[in-house]
């Protein structure tokens, strides 16, 4: 018998032309392509690849997850924390099934990744064999571009374009599916890195009568706002959004996937848009004349009511995807182009300039909402612990350098208001998807991408619920993450909902939950902590954070807070309520 | 309210496998019928192309094309109104040989439309006519009293009345792009 903990002997890849087999050609494309770490579970259309992963896993690190949606979600959060594309492995049928949710997930918010299946061999494909299911054509809708590898010949070939296609342009999920014949077919070692494809412009070039029109458009703003996505992070443009705002004195609201790509404690952020973001953003961009969006594409959550948005302003809109100008909102000024390229040549046009009143308003309005709102949260007086507190101690207690990972609902908001991110690439969380369960394996793929940064994984309940069984993967692969669960025994979100909108008809969002340190502890040996009373939290904080290993730290927290100021469905941005 | 109206697509793409599928996709997403729908080698060797007529509003067709235009297969995706195109789609219709006989009804129809007979059994004749749905349409009404077997209709097929080549739109994209960003 062997086992993974053997060590190999660092095995070199093989000289061109050796005749190897389609499983040990995967193994070299990913090392070709630089890969270092597999998130994955294996299967049987997927052994063969999985036994010559075998002599190569020194260099290239399976994590074995519990369940395939959490491989992807592992992947994503790893090629987000890097910048690099992630990789997953799964097997034929309920394996490849299992990775929707995480595809989707990936796909809408951008995120470079590449997913390997197995299949069943090419002779059985269309019979129902077992464990056989049509993987190409139900991803297809949440891949960027999949394909099917049934010959052996093919493989180095379709893994540089699956790389190359899942980590350009606008990134994306990539499926590759395998049949078994192809794993064990046999072919002479080439590979070559793919850089163009034919029917793919991944970077358009930057037009300069656009970005002239834009420099134009912002020397002349008497009240600039600059909403910066995830494309500002992507791009790794944040030193370049710096330089402009710096330079133009423009206000900068990061959406919730932007954060982080702008320092939260620097004087021009002005903190989040959209329906749990901050007043300022908000309201000022019913009032701006000027609104420069970069790498965003004006999502509802952000916009509201899309016909009383942003009316009074001209807009710029920089986005690489052709297909979002336009879709949602109309600019005056569209540049499709990459963000970096696009920031780097508007910097030299834009004239030093001072907005020292309209940034002062935000102050302003922001005040306003601190005593309202945030104040009250973090500073609560009441018997119960608020979420708020916790996160706003514990990004005190971190001094906002942590990786911070998420979970979906009330504590996600409540953790983008209130962590202070000071580094780029620290922040993870499901964004456009909104998928509960991605936050503990999300966490996961964080620790494993950077053991160096602490890793903070936010849940509530229910979304932890979801994904339990990661705890598992955190177990064998002992992987230092901080786990915190705010606990409401309710589904948050939609019960606030229900509370705002449903006549508070509680329909299904109690929970009944089970003793969550007790399995972190008891079942995987993973040290917790659990707690409800608010003496005791710093203590306890503090115990998480000075544990060498993983731990959960399980914060019982008021049952029915309220996630606030709050622009509801269907509202203008100008109108958020705060009660 | 936008008005709805018809619209000629066409699309240009490698020839793989579940193109076809990733491009309907688009279209159910949004909840539009593709009301036809031809595919076909283009005389470029390696390119396909795909004539799709549907009825939408413009906007909704710019974003359409948009997407369409993102898939990492498609080279170039266009749309026009239908007085940029030129366009047929054929018809065949069979018709019992005895009707046929009886008069010479069928005759005068088959001259008056335009059609032609492509082959005349002891059971049955099989007539074509090339023009648009309108044409062809008529000639059907009027074959039906006569007993017709059988009828098809092609999707549409389309050459457009603008003169810049495939290929010149191509270049003009190539020279736009970098394929890497480093």
């Amino acid at each position: 018998m062997k086992t993974n903990e053997e060590k190999t002997a660092g095995k070199e890849l093989p000289a061109e032309g050796t005749v190897i087999t389609g499983s040990e050609a995967l193994i070299f494309s990913l090392l070709k392509e630089n890969a270092d770490t597999i998130f994955g579970y294996p299967g049987g259309a997927i052994m063969p690849v999985y036994d010559a992963l075998f002599d190569y896993r020194d260099q290239l690190n399976h994590v074995l997850v519990r369940h395939e949606q959490g491989a992807a979600h592992a992947a994503e959060s790893y090629a987000k924390i890097l910048g690099k594309t992630g990789v997953v492995l799964v097997t034929s049928g309920p394996g490849a099934t299992n990775l929707v949710t995480g595809l989707a997930n990936a796909m809408i918010d951008s995120v470079p990744m590449v997913a390997f299946s197995g299949q069943v061999s090419s002779n059985l494909l269309g019979t129902d064999a077992f464990q056989e299911t049509d993987v190409i054509g139900i991803t297809m809708p949440v891949t960027k571009w999949n394909y099917q590898i049934t010959s052996a010949e093919e493989i180095p070939e379709i893994v540089a374009k699956a790389f190359y296609i899942a980590s350009t342009g606008r990134p994306g999920p990539v499926m590759i599916d395998i049949t078994k014949d192809a794993q064990f077919g046999k072919i002479k070692w080439h590979y070559e890195k793919c850089r163009r494809i034919r029917s793919y412009f991944p970077y358009p070039k930057v037009q300069m009568d656009k970005v002239e029109k834009a420099a134009h458009l912002i020397n002349k703003a008497q009240k600039p706002l600059l909403i910066a996505g995830r494309g500002i992070l992507i791009s790794k443009a944040e030193e370049e959004l710096m330089n402009l705002v710096t330079k133009a004195d423009i206000p900068v609201t990061t959406t919730l996937l932007g954060l982080s790509s702008f320092p939260v404690d620097h004087p021009l952020n002005v903190g989040m848009p959209g329906m749990h973001g901050n007043m300022a953003p908000n309201i000022k961009t019913n009032e701006c004349d000027l609104l420069i969006a970069i790498g965003m594409r004006f999502d509802d959550r952000i916009t509201g009511r899309l016909d009383d948005y942003a009316n009074q302003a001209k807009i710029i809109h920089i986005e690489i995807d052709h297909s979002e100008i336009g879709k949602n909102v109309t600019s005056d000024v569209a540049i499709v182009a990459d963000a970096k390229d696009a920031l780097s040549r508007l910097l030299p046009l834009v004239k030093e300039n001072d907005h020292k009143e309209w940034v002062e308003s935000f102050r302003k309005e922001y005040k306003k909402e601190y005593e309202k709102v945030i104040k009250p949260a973090r500073e609560s007086k009441g018997l119960d612990i608020k979420m708020d507190e916790v996160v706003h101690l514990i990004s005190d207690k971190t001094d906002g350098q942590a990786i911070v990972v998420t979970d979906v609902g009330q504590h996600q908001m409540v953790v983008a208001r209130n962590y202070c991110f000071k580094q780029a690439r620290s922040f993870v969380t499901s964004g456009g998807l909104g998928t509960m369960g991605f936050g503990l394996p999300a966490a996961v793929g964080a620790k494993v991408a950077r053991p160096d940064r602490v890793v903070l994984g936010f849940a509530g309940d229910g979304g932890f619920q979801m994904t339990i069984q990661e705890l598992g993967t955190i177990a064998q692969h002992k992987l230092p993450v901080k786990m915190i669960l705010l606990n409401n025994s309710f589904l948050g979100m939609v019960r606030q909902w229900q509370d705002m909108f449903f006549d508070k008809r509680y329909s299904f969002t109690e929970l009944a939950n089970p003793a969550f340190t007790k399995i972190a502890s008891e079942g995987y040996g993973i040290a917790s902590r659990y707690i409800e009373k608010r003496e005791d939290l710093e203590k306890a904080v503090d115990e998480m954070l000075d544990t060498e290993g993983p731990f959960l730290l399980e914060v019982k927290v008021m049952k029915e807070q309220n996630v606030f100021p709050m622009v509801p469905a269907g509202a203008s941005v100008s109108h958020m309520v705060t009660e | 309210m936008e008005k709805i109206k018809e619209f000629t697509i066409k699309v240009y793409s490698e020839n793989n496998i579940g193109l076809l599928n990733r491009l309907t996709i688009i279209f159910t997403r949004r909840k539009i019928n593709i009301e036809s729908l031809t595919t076909s080698e283009y005389h470029i060797p390696g390119v396909h192309s795909f004539t799709i007529v549907v009825n939408s509003t413009e906007t909704m067709i710019r974003k359409i094309i948009s997407q369409i235009q993102k898939l990492v297969d498609v080279m170039k995706a266009f749309y026009y109104h239908s007085d940029e195109i030129i366009y047929q789609e054929i018809a065949l219709y069979k018709v019992p040989t005895s009707a046929l006989l009886e008069s010479n009804e069928i005759e005068n129809l088959v001259r008056r439309y335009n059609a032609r007979i492509l082959e005349v059994t002891p059971e049955y004749t099989a007539i074509e006519k090339t023009g648009h749905k309108e044409d062809t349409q008529e000639l059907l009404e009027k074959l039906k009293p006569f007993g017709l077997l059988e009828f098809v209709r092609s999707g549409r097929v389309a050459i457009t009345k603008p003169m810049k080549e495939l290929a010149v739109h191509l270049q003009e994209l190539e020279e736009a792009t970098n394929y890497t960003n480093d």
